[in-house]
């Protein structure tokens, strides 16, 4: 028998993760409550730019998704990935490393995003030198994670561990396809993809960022705490190892579920609903197994409020992982879409799922580091209580928002008429919805501020071990059986084989770099009428994507009488030819922008930019009085015409040289036309720009009028 | 809509990976043994005795 080995887990970097853990949580939940609030108190912005809903709001998703969650994340990961190895960390220095960059690039998004420096495709809002950043973390990440397992003790890798492994493979992948862009400066690049093809990369990774950010890996936490805290085996592992693969084979397919009745073709539509559907299976595998490991000892759940966390948590799982397949079904999406629904949907999955593993954890974890018990069960159980109503009072208001809106949208009148054809009046109806939303918030906080009293004071009165020691004996070498397996040993015996492999690795580089090429070609029109943005629409078109109005206005008409009646044409693939990125949106808290171009003439546009309410009153829009005193840069025109044009834009040889040019004709008209209606504004200020691409929206194809 | 052919790729890539994986653990002898890695990873913490408060489980 061969000797015991003493060594020592690391727990500082599980106390470094675990503190970034609980300090994201409160800041990305108070950025979500201070834009909650702007919702029905619009001048909360004050006027600054920088703290406006629409910049603020990729702020919070990134800042709970990435910050909150992806420490949350790390923490359980470093603290049971040791344990499970017996086995400390592959290098000290890589973690801390791994730390530090993180915490780097969250400091960049929450720095770049108010100022508007983004690509406003959701969840992956960060412009390209973070985007880059965050590859070569995730590298040092996976270098430690795939390090300790090489020099792990314990042959066996419990089932956590594949979580892990596949949330480290998958997340390379999708954010390295997602990001392909090219740069215009140091802080402005283009998508590659363009429309329709833009908008299917964006939402295979969005869902799969939703699967493998926030559900994977807290599914390997799951499996390894949910025990942990019971005190009792995970209730069949032959379930889980089920649960693993089977999750891991579906998930990846069911992203086109976030485009149903949109441009995209039909078939990729369906090939989403039905991989959606069938993930229900392996989810609420997954969920029942978590919940029945606490078979025959529910009662310890009136006694340990950490398995309180963690038994919401999981049943949260469970409904939100029913309610997506639902909403997958055309003909339900077709009333969510677009609606409160989605944002009630992703809550339950963050504030239960994900924010109560989160807080389950955190309670078990921190005496056991610490080496002393919990200051106080009784604020335990008060969070447990205040965040569990939070929820709910969260989650029915938006539901109940949801139902209003979408059916007032829906609505017509005996003669056929839209019932309620200004849009502002379906606002008007849910503002009391937003108030209490908020209050669900406030709950929600407090609770999340008991808890950070409650741990400070946990570990003050204890003493922090850094370097745990444990004992195990060194994992026993199988008997070399190289010609089955596919290590080291067999490739360098093989050389054709190993020429393929190395080829299969080129070839996949290659694609990476080939991608934009390839798709220049399809971006040629195939609608002759649409042709390429204006230097002056480009320039107000990044001005929509800098001040994030996406995230309000969709611009994507669904083939539905309500909504062609509403804002006009249903929106046609080729409309989008030149959309880089694509700004189809996917909540409307505002109307549908599509169709926006000449429905107004341009003062309204002015006015109503200036101050909303002066236009429609009892609007919710944040006013944007800078743009009228924010001289429009246009040093940029030049590069980002030729950039454009690399992508496949059209743009005559030589366009750039005259493009400022044509910049300010257009400008001067528009300011002439201002002046006409009795708006004096020089022409070159950004508000032209801003005007400029909102009454070319929707204007390239002529629809018959009815 | 080509796009969708780099995203079918990518995807039959990382699923194709995972089979690999699959076929890696269930060679190498990962899931020979369904029960035991439930229990050994509720044993490293020292404080606590697993078998002391479970009296009525029995284990193999």
């Amino acid at each position: 028998m061969s000797q015991i080995e003493t060594f020592k887990y690391d727990n500082k970097i599980v106390k470094y993760f675990a503190i970034a853990t609980v300090l994201w949580s409160v800041v990305g939940m108070l950025v979500g409550l201070i834009i909650a609030i702007q919702l029905y108190v619009p001048a909360l912005n004050l006027g600054i730019p920088y703290v406006t809903f629409s910049r603020l709001r990729p702020l919070h998703t990134n800042a709970v998704i990435f910050a909150f969650v992806g420490n949350g994340i790390f923490m359980g990961i470093y603290y049971s990935l040791q344990r499970l190895l017996k086995a400390r960390m592959f290098s000290d220095f890589l973690s801390k490393l791994h730390f530090w960059s993180w915490q780097l690039i969250i400091v960049c998004a929450a720095i770049t995003l108010p100022l508007g420096l983004t690509t406003s495709k959701e969840y992956a809002e960060l412009e390209w030198p973070i985007d880059i950043l965050i590859t070569l973390v995730w590298v040092v990440f996976a270098i430690n994670l795939f390090g300790t397992i090489v020099k792990r003790r314990e042959k066996h890798l419990y089932v956590a561990i594949w979580f892990y492994i596949a949330t480290i493979v998958t997340v390379a992948v999708l954010h390295i396809v997602n990001s392909i862009e090219l740069p215009v400066t140091f802080f402005k690049s283009y998508s590659a993809y363009a429309g329709v093809q833009d908008a299917l990369v964006q939402w295979w990774y969005g869902h799969n960022a939703v699967a493998f950010f926030l559900t994977t890996p807290y599914l390997g936490l799951m499996y390894y705490f949910m025990p942990k805290a019971a005190n009792r085996p995970i209730y069949s592992y032959r379930l889980s190892i089920i649960h693993f693969w089977a999750l891991i084979f579906i998930y990846i397919w069911a992203g086109p579920h976030h485009l149903l009745y949109s441009a995209l073709p039909d078939w990729a539509q369906s090939l989403g609903t039905v991989f959606s559907v069938m993930l229900i299976a392996p989810s609420w595998g997954g969920m029942i197994n978590g919940l029945l490991t606490l078979r025959g000892a529910w009662d310890k759940l009136r006694e340990d409020v950490v398995l309180k966390f963690m038994v919401v948590a999981i049943t949260a799982y469970g409904m939100s992982t029913f309610e997506g397949p639902m909403l997958s079904l055309k003909n339900v999406n077709a009333l969510a879409h677009f609606t409160d629904w989605i944002i009630a949907h992703v809550h339950i999955g963050a504030l239960g799922w994900n924010g109560f593993l989160t807080f389950g954890v955190l309670y078990w974890l921190i005496p056991r580091l610490w080496n002393t018990t919990l200051y106080s069960k009784k604020l335990a159980n008060f969070h447990f209580w205040i965040g569990f109503l939070g929820i709910v009072v969260y989650a029915s208001s938006m539901y109940w928002s949801a139902l209003v809106q979408t059916l007032m949208w829906k609505q017509f009148t005996p003669a056929g008429l839209l019932q309620y054809p200004n849009f502002l009046e379906t606002v008007l109806q849910i503002v009391p919805m937003y108030i209490i939303r908020s209050v669900g918030g406030v709950l929600y906080l407090t609770g999340v501020l008991v808890m950070v009293y409650n741990l400070i004071n946990t570990a003050k009165q204890g003493n922090f071990v850094a370097d745990e020691e444990a004992q195990a004996p060194p994992m026993v070498k199988a008997p070399i059986k190289y010609s089955k397996g596919l290590g080291h040993r067999w490739i360098e015996s093989r050389p054709l084989q190993f020429t393929i492999l190395a080829a299969v690795a080129i070839l996949i580089g290659g694609i990476v770099e080939m991608i934009p090429t390839f798709l220049v070609k399809t971006n040629i029109p195939t609608i002759a009428s649409v042709k390429p943005y204006t230097p002056l629409e480009l320039q107000g078109r990044d001005l929509y994507i800098r001040e994030g109005c996406l995230g309000c206005h969709s611009q994507m008409i669904r083939p539905f009488r309500s909504e062609v009646e509403r804002y006009g044409e249903y929106s046609k693939a080729g409309e989008y030819v030149y959309d880089h990125p694509f700004l189809w949106g996917s909540k409307r808290t505002g109307p549908d922008l599509m169709r926006e171009g000449k429905k107004y003439p341009n003062v309204w546009h002015y006015y109503h930019m200036n101050d909303p309410r002066l236009m429609s009153p009892g609007s919710i829009m944040p006013p944007f009085p800078w743009l009228e005193k924010n001289v429009l840069d246009i040093s940029t025109t030049e590069k980002k015409i030729s950039v454009l044009r690399n992508l496949g834009v059209p743009y005559p040889a030589g366009f750039e040289a005259i493009a400022n040019i044509e910049l300010k004709k257009q400008a001067d008209t528009i300011a002439l036309d201002l002046s006409n209606a009795g708006v004096v504004v020089d022409s070159d200020k950004e508000i032209i720009a801003m005007i400029a691409y909102l009454q070319r929206l929707g204007t390239d194809i002529k629809a018959k009028k009815k | 809509m080509s796009v969708i052919a780099v995203l079918i790729l990518f995807s039959i890539m990382v699923a194709g990976g995972f089979l690999g994986a699959f076929m890696w653990a269930v060679k190498s002898g990962q899931y020979d043994d369904k029960f035991t890695p439930s229990i050994r990873m509720l044993f490293d913490d020292k404080e606590q005795s697993v078998l002391k408060e479970n009296k009525n489980t029995t284990l193999e």
